[in-house]
């Protein structure tokens, strides 16, 4: 679609528009990486030394990468794998193997994803192995073959670190750390997890063969510097095709992060949670709203893609609810403050139901049980109700204890949201008596 | 109502169609759409729609992607009973039939990954690939690594994962995290949405402004109780058989009244099915007599015996066992009436459910309300399991206890009052709660 044209630097608008959604977008949802990594510096240094250790002097290494969900595990990873390929020795030798805890669900297919990572397909062959252990005992004799100076480095990364810990008897992991912490074969081993205890999860004969290496990245990020972060990822780069235009978005992201209700947005993003991937869910939604009508990003934007990210979606789904079920769900409220969060059940709450019916003259709402235990029904389905055990074979459905996943404060919202709804309901769900 | 959805990338003449056939939508589509952007563009990985029933999330989703002629994968999880057949469905509609027999036998995510890598060196996207899955709340109960897995599926090619579903992000959230979604809510049709949409698909035999009308008086019985747009549109269909004969609103509305009324009992419970309602209409035209419910707890026939055990079960189940003597007992001696009108339990058993009864205080009472003298023989006790088979008694304690086995009566009240008028034995005298 966008077509560069090098002596031309004016495009047209509509042009410049898709070629910062095509760039932003991409830094956004395809999470790519900066060029220097920022706030971690010491982590990055620290990983690369380690792993230059074992490409350059054979060196066998573990280690573990503990953060939370989006602080940049895999982001350093990639960095500094970057950095390591520059080096000459390492590009020429070294062998990755990338495995993932959510795909390799058990140690025999983890193997068959070692053996074709590492191409070694045409050496196993048609071999037949007769067990697990021959297999790997294989692939590891093919990575063992020649001393630690002569046999290529290979390097094992581990994403969802955990989920290896649950595979039967921690093969997998016995294996890469006993060969690795006795020095057969160059490897290094570098898991990523999300998990602080994740050295619990280990086996004590796996636990003793780890080297008990972890690099943590504990953000110390401040607002100022989330700002800036927001700022960096939102500008265009020098070499946008139309200078002027890159100017000027530049320009009016300096001043959007500068506004004071665009501040105020993003401080409560800040205090909510720090990590980029939230931060970015955000970005997305505000470059949404960029087009060809409207080519800048207003702090108005901002503030609509803040509401869209903040929707309580309890709130929305009552919402929805037809008079009958927000009528049932005020009841259960009445129930649970009467009897202190005590389970109920459909006949409790049909009669806490008719007591409110009864003080009224005229009752629009006089439903027969089946309808209202068809109500009843949805809201389980929509999970605002859910059984207390899950034995259902035995007991009829009206007499099921039921407990409320909704809090009074929600349950008040919803109502004061609710469109038309009427005046004898809101009054009722103010008070039990009314 | 085309200024809504408006993306450069995309053949204005299809926007155009898009907007057309999604009617009240406009908003929630012009918003996707710009999510999206243009079809060479990143998409976010991973989107979660959530709303109610028949709130238009499939339809925006099919129709979308059908007519900008996206490519995309629509899987309903309800179809997808082994995580194999969903691998096939998307690799058969992103690369075609020889991607999707690549897949080994009974796949693991792994395969599929690596075979969808495979087809994207081949093939790489040049558009966002779309994979829709409906129904998405019981991706939660397939193996545990397949839903965080899809939400990271980007990292292989340009593919953006879109899940539908009526329930919140926060009950799909596993244990330890995972990629999140942008999430996006379609709100319930508004009555006045409603109210467009059901009069779109007018009969020709009517005039706008009378189906309209007719609409509107059908939204106004169903509307507190229902506003599922699905249910409306069932009961539309089968109640409009009486909009024939008149033309007049004021008329209209006191002859469909009743109707719509019954409807509520029968239709919108689907207690009968379409064919029996029709038939039950036609019935009905040529008796002209009161109007009746069509259920089905008014139609069960049982043997005389069955009918005073499951009696005596509803008594044994709901009365107190040191009432007994009170109710069955002739010369009860000098047990003073308030003592048992002073109710210790503050609740009655009618809210709390049936409690568990041992076989001999069933046959006791059994004996006691019978008028005639009973031998216990086994057609009593077969007819005992016969109930527990018809599922309207429940066997408490296990099989294999013999001497005492112990039961519950799982039957409503209006149910066992039915029961009882026909073998003349008023039982609301007999029960505790109703003292």
């Amino acid at each position: 679609m966008s077509k560069r044209k090098v002596k031309d630097s004016h495009l047209p608008v509509g042009e410049c528009i898709t070629e910062v959604q095509s760039i932003l977008r991409e830094r956004l949802c395809c999470n790519l990486h900066p060029d220097k990594p920022e706030e971690i510096e010491a982590q990055h240094k620290h990983l690369l030394e380690l792993l230059k250790r074992t490409v350059i002097h054979g060196e066998s290494n573990s280690v573990l990468i503990v953060a939370p969900r989006g602080a940049g595990k895999t982001m350093l990873l990639k960095c500094v794998l970057r950095d390591l390929l520059q080096e000459k020795e390492a590009e020429k030798s070294l062998l990755q193997v990338h495995l993932n805890g959510l795909l390799q669900t058990d140690d025999r297919i983890a193997l068959k994803e070692i053996t074709r990572q590492l191409h070694l397909e045409n050496v196993v062959g048609d071999k037949v192995f007769g067990s697990f252990a021959e297999n790997l005992a294989f692939l590891l004799e093919a990575l063992k073959k020649g001393d630690r100076s002569s046999s290529r480095p290979v390097l094992f990364i581990l994403d969802e670190f955990d989920l290896f810990a649950h595979h039967k008897n921690q093969t997998l992991l016995y294996n890469l750390f006993d060969v690795a912490q006795s020095a057969q074969a160059p490897i290094a081993v570098v898991g990523l997890t999300c998990r602080l205890d994740v050295l619990e999860l280990l086996e004590k004969r796996v636990k003793s063969r780890f080297s008990h290496r972890q690099i943590h990245l504990l953000s110390t990020l401040t607002f100022c510097q989330y700002v800036q972060r927001v700022q960096t990822q939102l500008s265009l780069p020098e070499n946008f095709p139309d200078k002027k235009f890159g100017q000027e978005w530049n320009k009016s992201i300096t001043t959007l992060c500068k506004d004071a209700s665009v501040e105020e947005v993003l401080r409560r993003h800040f205090n909510t949670s720090k990590d980029f991937r939230s931060m970015h869910a955000l970005l997305m939604l505000c470059l949404s709203r960029v087009s060809v009508s409207k080519p800048v990003l207003k702090p108005a934007d901002v503030l609509e893609a803040s509401k869209l990210r903040f929707a309580d979606a309890k709130g929305n789904m009552l919402h929805g609810l037809s008079i009958l079920e927000l009528c049932l769900i005020i009841a259960m409220k009445h129930l649970n403050d009467v009897y202190e969060d005590e389970p109920f059940n459909l006949q409790m709450v049909h009669n806490e139901f008719k007591k409110f019916l009864q003080r009224k003259s005229n009752s629009m709402y006089n439903f027969e049980q089946p309808v209202i235990m068809k109500a009843f029904e949805h809201l389980q389905q929509l999970e605002l109700i859910r059984p207390v055990d899950s034995s259902t074979a035995k007991i009829q459905k009206e007499y099921q204890l039921m407990r409320l996943m909704l809090n009074h404060s929600q349950i008040m919202e919803a109502l004061q949201k609710y469109p038309q709804c009427p005046t004898d309901v809101k009054q009722w769900a103010k008070s039990a008596f009314a | 109502m085309t200024s809504l959805l408006e993306q450069p990338g995309y053949d204005e003449e299809k926007l155009q169609m898009v907007a057309e056939q999604l009617l009240c939508r406009e908003d929630q589509a012009g918003l996707l759409l710009s999510l999206m952007g243009q079809p060479q563009q990143y998409c976010y990985p991973s989107i979660f729609i959530y709303g109610h029933q028949a709130s238009g999330k499939s339809h925006v989703m099919h129709v979308m992607l059908k007519e900008l002629e996206l490519p995309h994968a629509i899987i309903s999880c309800v179809e997808c009973v082994s995580s194999s057949l969903l691998f096939e469905l998307v690799l058969f509609s992103f690369f075609g039939s020889e991607a999707s027999s690549l897949l080994p036998r009974s796949p693991s995510l792994s395969d599929f990954v690596r075979i969808y890598r495979q087809q994207c060196l081949q093939a790489p996207a040049t558009q966002t690939r779309y994979i829709v899955m409906e129904k998405a709340e019981l991706l939660r109960d397939a193996d545990a690594n397949l839903l965080p897995a899809l939400l990271r599926l980007q990292e292989l090619d340009n593919v953006s994962v879109i899940l539908l579903s009526e329930i919140s992000w926060d009950k799909f959230r596993p244990n330890t995290g995972c990629f999140e979604p942008l999430l996006l809510h379609f709100p319930d049709y508004s009555k006045g949405d409603l109210h467009q949409i059901l009069s779109q698909d007018s009969h020709p035999k009517y005039s706008d402004d009378f189906y309209s009308s007719y609409i509107n008086i059908l939204l106004g019985v169903f509307y507190t109780v229902c506003r599922d747009l699905r249910e409306l549109r069932h009961l539309v269909r089968h109640t409009h058989t009486h909009t024939v004969k008149e033309t007049d609103t004021h008329k209209l509305w006191r002859n469909i009244e009743p109707h719509l009324k019954k409807a509520m009992q029968t239709v919108y419970l689907r207690e009968v099915s379409s064919v029996q309602w029709e038939q039950m209409q036609q019935m009905e035209e040529k008796e002209a007599g009161a109007l009746r419910g069509l259920s089905a707890h008014t139609h069960v026939e049982l043997p005389y015996y069955s009918k005073f055990l499951l009696v005596a079960a509803y008594l044994a189940s709901y009365n107190p066992a040191r009432t007994d003597r009170r109710f069955f007992l002739k010369h009860h001696g000098k047990i003073k009436k308030t003592n048992f009108l002073k109710k210790n339990e503050k609740t009655s058993n009618h809210l709390l459910g049936p409690k568990p009864f041992p076989l001999d205080r069933l046959l006791a009472i059994f004996y006691s309300v019978v008028d005639s003298r009973v031998a216990p023989t086994a057609s009593i006790f077969s007819q005992i399991s016969s109930l527990v088979t018809l599922q309207l008694l429940t066997q408490v304690s296990h099989d294999d206890q013999l001497d005492a086995p112990k039961y519950k009566c799982a039957v409503s009240l209006d149910f066992i009052c039915a029961i009882s008028r026909t073998v003349n034995f008023e039982i609301v005298k007999y029960l505790y709660d109703f003292l």
